[in-house]
């Protein structure tokens, strides 16, 4: 019982913690200019993703 | 209440929560390919949601999409000149991972469904291997995380190596469009291409054999999302006191997981399957932040 309990802990922390991580990296990924790099590739024809590059 | 009711009840209760998952799958395939007119021009989708990843594997050079492939954009950010890993699209991969987990795979990935009415092809039905599904965790970190940063050419670019020689997803919704309306592009088919025919030919006979083979075994997405199941606020909970051990919903499950001894296993999508045919109401999918007990 005590083990369980103490598992589930961990797993709230783990929770709160890579939810934290997430927006983290999402904000420092914004900030330092990579959605244009996804938008520039994303609008444009992958040769590479159809199997053409 | 008689045998036959609580028979009745049971398949009633399947049926609605399969019909339930079904709309939302067709409502999220939708809402990532609503540029159906594209596909007669070969042309791409530039406005302004291709900033946004979707949650599930959708290529971004099918004229349809609307939203970016998670795994192109991440090897695209990974693979430029001025970056060498994507904070921004792994943030929101760990964002909808701890959020959902594979319920991602379940409910919104396009080509889940694509699986999933592929299985639905007459044949011979068959269960695959355990050893397989480790193969997608040696795709992610070697052609997703791995080789887009340590292979660069001289001005420090590196390839999409998954979507480059593996992903069939492109070559199915990407490349076939866009070859068929592009007479240019069908020049420069190579030996490159041939080998993405094979796999794409491959997975689509193992997705008719196997229930979501992509899924179980090539798809690196549900990787990811397959380790963040463990943790995920979407999760499943066993009352272990009401399990009769009948083994229902281990005969039940499309993914070939125990839900009750690993009810939050990397590979369970939570498609509900087991908790509807539950018949002791034991397994519960819950949004919720603390475990059951």
């Amino acid at each position: 019982m005590r083990w369980s309990k103490t598992l589930n802990q961990k797993k709230q922390a783990a929770r709160v913690l890579v939810s934290l991580a997430a927006a983290c990296l999402m904000a420092w990924g914004v900030y330092r200019g990579e959605v244009p790099v996804v938008f520039g590739k994303a609008v444009n024809v992958c040769l590479e993703c159809i199997g053409l590059g | 209440m008689s045998a036959w009711n609580v028979l009745d009840w049971g398949k009633l209760m399947r049926i609605s929560q399969e019909i339930k998952r079904k709309i939302i799958q067709i409502a999220a395939f939708g809402y990532s390919n609503t540029y159906l007119q594209n596909f007669a021009g070969g042309q791409l989708y530039k406005g302004k949601w291709k900033q946004f990843c979707n949650p599930g594997m959708n290529c971004y050079s099918c004229p349809a999409a609307r939203l970016s492939c998670p795994i192109g954009a991440m090897q695209a950010v990974s693979g430029s000149m001025n970056f060498s890993v994507s904070f921004y699209v792994t943030g929101f991969v760990l964002a909808a991972g701890v959020l959902f987990g594979r319920a991602v795979c379940g409910y919104i990935c396009p080509f889940g469904l694509i699986q999933e009415l592929l299985y639905k092809i007459p044949s011979p039905k068959k269960k695959l291997w355990k050893g397989f599904t480790y193969v997608k965790y040696a795709l992610l970190a070697f052609f997703v995380l791995l080789f887009p940063v340590a292979v660069t050419n001289e001005l420090g670019m590196g390839a999409p190596a998954y979507c480059e020689y593996i992903c069939p997803v492109g070559t199915l919704e990407g490349g076939l469009p866009l070859l068929a309306t592009h007479p240019e592009l069908r020049r420069t088919i190579g030996a490159l291409f041939s080998v993405k025919a094979f796999i794409l030919v491959l997975t689509l006979a193992g997705c008719i054999v196997i229930c979501r083979f992509f899924c179980k075994v090539m798809c690196p997405l549900g990787a990811i999302y397959g380790i963040l199941n463990k943790i995920s606020i979407y999760h499943m909970d066993v009352d272990k006191e009401k399990c009769i051990s009948c083994g229902k919903c281990h005969a039940e499950c499309p993914m070939d997981v125990d839900p009750v001894k690993a009810p939050n296993s990397a590979e369970c999508i939570r498609c509900g399957k087991c908790t509807a045919c539950c018949p002791k109401e034991a397994l519960a999918l819950r949004f919720r932040f603390k475990d059951f007990g």
